[in-house]
Order: C-alpha cells, then sequence, then structure tokens
C-alpha cells in the first residue's frame, strides 16, 4: 500500500470526561490534524465504529470539515479498530479521498459499559439478536465470561494455566508503570496480586480483564507522498487485512471444531504477511488487542509468533517485555494504558515508528497491531518510510 | 458491613471534633468574578460589584477542579456512607445566613462542623440517612455567613430484572417449542442430512433450505464451562455455573448446569438436559449423571 498514519490524537485517559462523546471525538480529531499539520479543511474522509455514538456528520459539523466524500464504519466491536485505517487506506488508494481520519470516541466507563450484562443485545430483532439467543438467556452474557468459555478449554487442551494468563497482565501493568497517559502509571501488579484479584468468571481473574475506560483516540490517514510533506515522519502501511472465519459468531464462536483457537486472527495473520512481504520474524514491536489475557495468548500463537499450545513458554522467559526479543504493547496496552477499543494501540504503533514513544523501543522497523479478538478483525503491519 | 449503630457512632465521633480545618479562598472576593457572575445571573442591582452578592459566598471557597485531600466532615461522612452501600446522593435543604455584604480585597475562610447524622430512614427513594452540616465563612475572626446543609445518602432500590429471554426468529422457533414439550431438538438438513446448532435458514454445507430436526436423547458431555461471579446476571444468582456441553449427537449447546459445587466440575463431565421455564420460554440445561 502506498498510505500512511500522519498524525494521532487523543484526550486524556480517565474513568469519567464529564464530557460528551461527541466533544471527546472533536478533541481528538482536532489534536490528530493539528499534529500532522492538517486544518479540518483538508479532510473528506471520517471513518468509526458502528458502535460508535458519534456519526461522521456530526464529527464533520464541529469540526468545520465542509465536505466529505468518504465515510464509513465498520462492524464487530473492537474488531473495527485496524480496519477503519484499513478502509482509510483503501479510499486514499482509490482516490475516493485524500485526507481520510479514523476515530473512537467514548465514555465507556462513566456511560455505557460494556463489561454490564447487556440484556438488550440479546433483544435485539436481528440476526446478532438471535445469535446472542444461544447464549445470554443461559447467563452468558459479558464479555469477560465468554472469553472464560475459550480460555478454559485453551487450559485443558494445552496445559495453561492462570498464572500464564497472569504474565500479561503483569507486563502490561510493568509497561503502563512508566507510561504518563496511563490509567494505572506507576501501579504495577505482581503475580500473586494477579492471582489474588477477585474472580469476575472463572478461569478469568479481575486483572485478566482490561479497564473499562472514557476516552479517544483519532487517526490520520493519507498518502505516502502527501505524507512526506507533513509535520510528521509517516508510518507506513505495510499490511492492512480484516477477517471472519468459518461459522463465526460475535464473542460465541463455539461451534467449529477447533474452539480453542481465533481463526479470524489467523486469516488476518497470513494476509499481513503476504502484503508486508515478511513474516513475524521482521516485527520489532508487537501491539496486541489485550481486552482479555487468554486472547494474547492466541494471538500469538495465530499471528506465528510461535506455534499451537507454545505461547505460554514463549511469553515465560520476559520476552515480551520492554527490553525482551518480542516487546508486546510498550503503552501499557488496554489492561494498563486504556480501553479505547484498540485505537490507542494503533497510536502507539506510530510512535514506536516515529520513535517517540516513552516506553521507546530502540531500532524500530516494523510494527504489527491487532484489533479485537473473539469477533471478526483486523490488523496493520506498520513500516518506517524508506 | 458496619451495623447501622456503626454509623450513628462515627457520626457522633465526627460531629464531636467540631470545625475542620479552614479552607482559604483561593482569590479574595474581586470584581472580576462578581461582574461574571452578576452577568450570568442577569443581575444588574447597582451595588455590584462595589460589594459582592452575598449568595456568591460558596464561590469563594471552591475547591476548584483538582481539590487538595481535606477534612470536610461531609466528604467523610458520605464516605463512610458509601462504604455501607448508600451511595446515592440528593441534597434536600441549604439554609444560607448572611451577616455582612463581603467586599472586594477581602479574604474569606470556611469551616464546616457535622451536626448530625439520622437514619436509616425509609424514603421514596431508598432507604437512606440525613447527613447535615453546618458551614461558617469567616474574615479572620469575624463570621460572615453560615449554611445549613443537608443530604441524603441512600441504597438505590435494586431494579427488578428479569431474566433475559430469547429472541426467536422463524428459522428457531421449532427449539423454543420443542423445549416448552420436553424436547431437545437439533435441525437436521432434510438434504443432506448435516446436524446443526444453533440452527439457521441455510445448511452451510449444501445450501438446502429445507430444514427439519431430530430429538436429541439429551445425553452429552461438558466441554468447556465457566463460573460466573461478577457482574449480577439477570435472573441468576452468582456464582453460577455456565457449560457448553458436546451432545452425543455431536453439537455443542450452552445452558446453566445446575445444582452442581462448581470445584466439581470437570471438562467430559457427562451431564443431561433439564428443562428449566422462565417466563414464557423453556431453557435447556444441564444435570449431572
Amino acid at each position: 500500500m502506498s498510505a500512511a498514519l500522519v498524525g494521532i490524537g487523543a484526550t486524556e485517559f480517565s474513568k469519567e470526561s464529564g464530557r460528551s462523546e461527541l466533544r471527546l471525538a472533536v478533541e481528538a480529531v482536532s489534536a490528530a490534524l493539528a499534529e500532522a499539520g492538517l486544518k479540518p479543511s483538508d479532510v473528506d474522509g471520517l471513518v468509526s465504529f458502528t458502535m460508535d455514538s458519534n456519526a461522521e456528520i456530526a464529527v464533520a459539523r464541529e469540526l468545520g470539515v465542509p465536505e466529505l466524500t468518504f465515510f464509513s464504519r465498520i462492524n464487530y466491536g473492537g474488531g473495527a479498530a485496524c480496519a477503519t485505517v484499513q478502509h482509510a487506506a483503501m479510499a486514499v488508494e482509490t482516490g475516493i479521498a485524500e485526507v481520510v481520519v479514523c476515530y473512537r470516541a467514548f465514555n465507556e466507563r462513566s456511560g455505557h459499559r460494556f463489561g454490564q450484562f447487556s440484556s438488550a443485545a440479546a433483544t435485539n430483532p436481528t440476526s446478532s439478536g438471535v445469535d446472542n439467543s444461544w447464549s445470554y438467556p443461559m447467563g452468558l452474557g459479558t464479555p469477560a465470561s465468554t472469553v472464560a468459555m475459550v480460555a478454559r478449554r485453551y487450559m485443558h487442551e494445552f496445559g495453561a494455566t492462570s498464572e500464564d494468563f497472569g504474565r500479561v497482565a503483569v507486563t502490561m501493568r510493568d509497561h503502563a508503570a512508566t507510561n504518563p497517559k496511563a490509567w494505572f502509571h506507576r501501579r504495577p501488579i505482581t503475580l500473586e496480586e494477579h492471582q489474588a484479584s477477585r474472580w469476575i468468571t472463572e478461569p478469568l481473574h479481575l486483572l485478566d480483564c482490561c479497564q473499562e475506560s472514557d476516552g479517544a483516540v483519532a487517526i490520520v490517514v493519507t498518502s505516502l507522498a502527501r505524507a512526506r510533506d507533513l509535520a510528521q515522519p509517516a508510518a507506513v502501511i505495510a499490511g492492512a487485512a480484516q477477517g471472519s472465519s468459518a461459522d463465526q459468531y460475535v464473542m460465541t464462536s463455539y461451534f467449529r471444531d477447533e474452539m480453542s483457537r481465533l481463526p479470524e486472527m489467523g486469516l488476518v495473520g497470513r494476509q499481513l504477511w503476504r502484503q508486508a512481504g515478511f513474516g513475524p520474524d521482521e516485527i520489532d514491536v508487537a501491539v496486541l488487542y489485550d481486552h482479555f489475557t487468554p486472547y494474547v495468548l492466541i494471538q500469538l500463537e495465530e499471528l506465528g509468533f510461535c506455534g499451537r499450545g507454545e505461547a505460554k513458554e514463549f511469553i515465560a522467559d520476559g520476552r515480551i517485555g520492554l527490553t525482551g526479543t518480542l516487546p508486546l504493547n510498550p503503552h501499557g496496552g488496554q489492561l494498563g494504558e486504556a480501553y479505547i477499543h484498540g485505537m490507542n494501540g494503533i497510536a502507539e504503533a506510530v510512535r514506536q515508528i516515529r520513535g517517540n514513544s516513552v516506553n521507546q523501543v530502540r531500532g524500530v522497523e516494523n510494527v504489527v497491531v491487532t484489533a479485537g479478538t473473539g469477533v471478526p478483525t483486523s490488523g496493520l503491519v506498520l513500516t518506517r518510510d524508506r | 458491613m458496619t451495623a447501622p449503630k456503626g454509623i450513628s457512632a462515627v457520626a457522633r465521633e465526627m460531629a464531636a471534633q467540631g470545625e475542620c480545618t479552614p479552607r482559604v479562598a483561593r482569590d479574595p472576593v474581586n470584581e472580576a468574578m462578581i461582574n461574571n457572575w452578576t452577568e450570568a445571573l442577569g443581575d444588574d442591582n447597582p451595588a455590584y460589584p462595589a460589594v459582592a452578592p452575598p449568595a456568591m459566598v460558596q464561590v469563594w471557597t471552591m475547591r476548584g477542579l483538582h481539590p487538595n485531600p481535606d477534612d470536610d466532615p461531609l466528604g467523610r461522612m458520605s464516605e463512610v456512607l458509601d462504604a455501607e452501600g448508600y451511595t446515592s446522593v440528593v441534597a434536600t435543604n441549604s439554609e444560607q445566613t448572611y451577616h455582612r455584604h463581603l467586599k472586594p480585597g477581602e479574604r474569606v475562610a470556611v469551616t464546616s462542623r457535622l451536626e448530625e447524622v439520622v437514619g436509616p430512614k425509609q424514603t421514596a427513594l431508598g432507604e437512606g440517612w440525613f447527613v447535615t452540616t453546618r458551614s461558617i465563612w469567616r474574615v479572620g475572626d469575624e463570621p460572615v455567613a453560615e449554611m445549613m446543609f443537608r443530604i441524603l445518602k441512600f441504597r438505590p432500590k435494586p431494579v427488578a430484572r428479569a431474566a433475559v429471554t430469547p429472541m426467536v426468529s422463524k428459522d428457531t422457533e421449532f427449539f423454543w417449542v420443542g423445549t416448552k414439550i420436553g424436547e431437545l431438538r437439533i435441525q437436521k438438513c432434510a438434504a443432506c442430512g448435516a446436524l446443526r446448532h444453533p440452527p439457521g435458514p441455510m445448511c452451510p454445507r449444501c445450501n438446502a433450505l429445507d430444514p427439519t430436526f431430530i430429538v436429541s436423547g439429551g445425553l452429552g458431555e461438558v466441554y468447556s464451562y465457566v463460573v460466573h461471579h461478577h457482574p449480577q446476571v439477570p435472573g441468576k444468582r452468582t456464582p453460577f455455573v455456565i457449560a457448553l456441553v458436546e451432545l452425543e449427537e455431536g453439537v455443542r449447546m450452552l445452558g446453566e448446569l445446575l445444582d452442581v459445587d462448581p470445584e466439581q466440575v470437570k471438562i467430559g463431565m457427562p451431564v443431561r438436559v433439564r428443562f428449566v421455564p422462565s417466563g414464557e420460554f423453556t431453557l435447556p440445561a444441564w444435570e449431572v449423571r
């Protein structure tokens, strides 16, 4: 692809923003444009999640964007994150739009909390509502419980333990501890604290679950040619992919032959490596969607960083720490920094490519980013401009 | 949980401590703030801004956006009540007495004491405690204004939440009709014979639009399971076990695993179906066999 990420913007990450979601959206978009050296009048495309409550026209109106030639929404919760950039890049590559901003803004902690049991999700008169009728009435209707069901099977098949999941949480909180923007700045945890944290849905402890956050992130995408004239070094899109697999459900793909996998992420990975022309060995930093720790392990396997069932050994020796061979989520991820539906991870990938993250990994050339897991998902490979 | 007696005891102790540390106004009484206030309220009394409107008294000692921790008794008592589950709040009374006008240049300080905490009271909002504080604003040692402030801290009434009932479509109706008459029905493609759960209109294997069903023997094994603790789920008492069961016919199905010690559940455990009425529906659930 010849499109690039040229601006990132965000609000503070909090538990109660005290502002409307629309205001959060326009603050983040505005910051991203300013950083890129662009004006609202340069924007001709906007992309967000179907779950976002802020219409593209409302965002455009507030910013004074005069004309939009491209506006689109991606479905399936956090699985949309990297796909917003992919759709923006496709619009740029086809000439449909020139400057596209991807945004996600919510008061997810002080407003509608995703971690609660949503009776509404089970009563939608849609195919998704009917899908949910096989789980919600039985009491399985929170994100944590749907992941716990897969995690239990994964533990059974490969001998992974709660401590293995805990090592992911501890690493994320270590990284957040030195990130002043992170909610858990200066608040690392130990494995013992992970183990002692209360059960949410066994086998998941509280500290296996990401935070709930208020905040917004925006990402500006334009052509590589234009990117080279802008204020920031370009993060070039080397791969951008979406994936949905056989017998796909949202969070409850329990009816496939192999339940303890994320084949849709495998599908995203295969596309990314093919597009980028290299594989996991060339990746310097991984930003993997970490709403729940078990899916971080399964993603490492699906993306080919290690074999099936081997993730627990792969992460055991500090490999995913800042000084490891595959630093994972240097910003602290959604477990440590904030839960902005994966968009804050894309922003961190851009900083790592630019070389200006607070937890900068040395000599970063290539970063892989993934979006929400357990749902149809997406991914990106970003590289330095060379 | 502290017993109700505990709350009263804490309150008496806090009341006996008298006035808290004075909070000194960030800025002296000033014309700029007076002008902003009177303009916003549309008060064109010519006495202002030579003196400040008396009702502005709280303005001068506001905590600001990033308050320092203090020993204000209202905050401390609220924390005690929060911890006891009286987490909601509504202000019920605010009575201010003004001793004299304030003039630009004067710097006030406010101090508060806990007057009384009364409860538990049954109110329309729920069970709660009335917390009354008295605040005095002073310039130097001279009291210039006072306020009696009362809030109700209450335990929000639990919202009655019925169990979630399934969304039924024409493609899935047969299943729910079945559970109602004690049949666990599995969709079967009339063309190729493939069994399938959850059901749908088209056979993914042969694309036939001719679904029928068989009645399962209702026997299977736990394929995976969870023990749900948090958050609360409508119609369920936590903790409870949800099992994904692989039926002998080869399809998987979710249901609550009933009457079981969560510690004893294992993958591979043999179970059988049990039908549980829930509102106008009957849900499939499991019991250990």
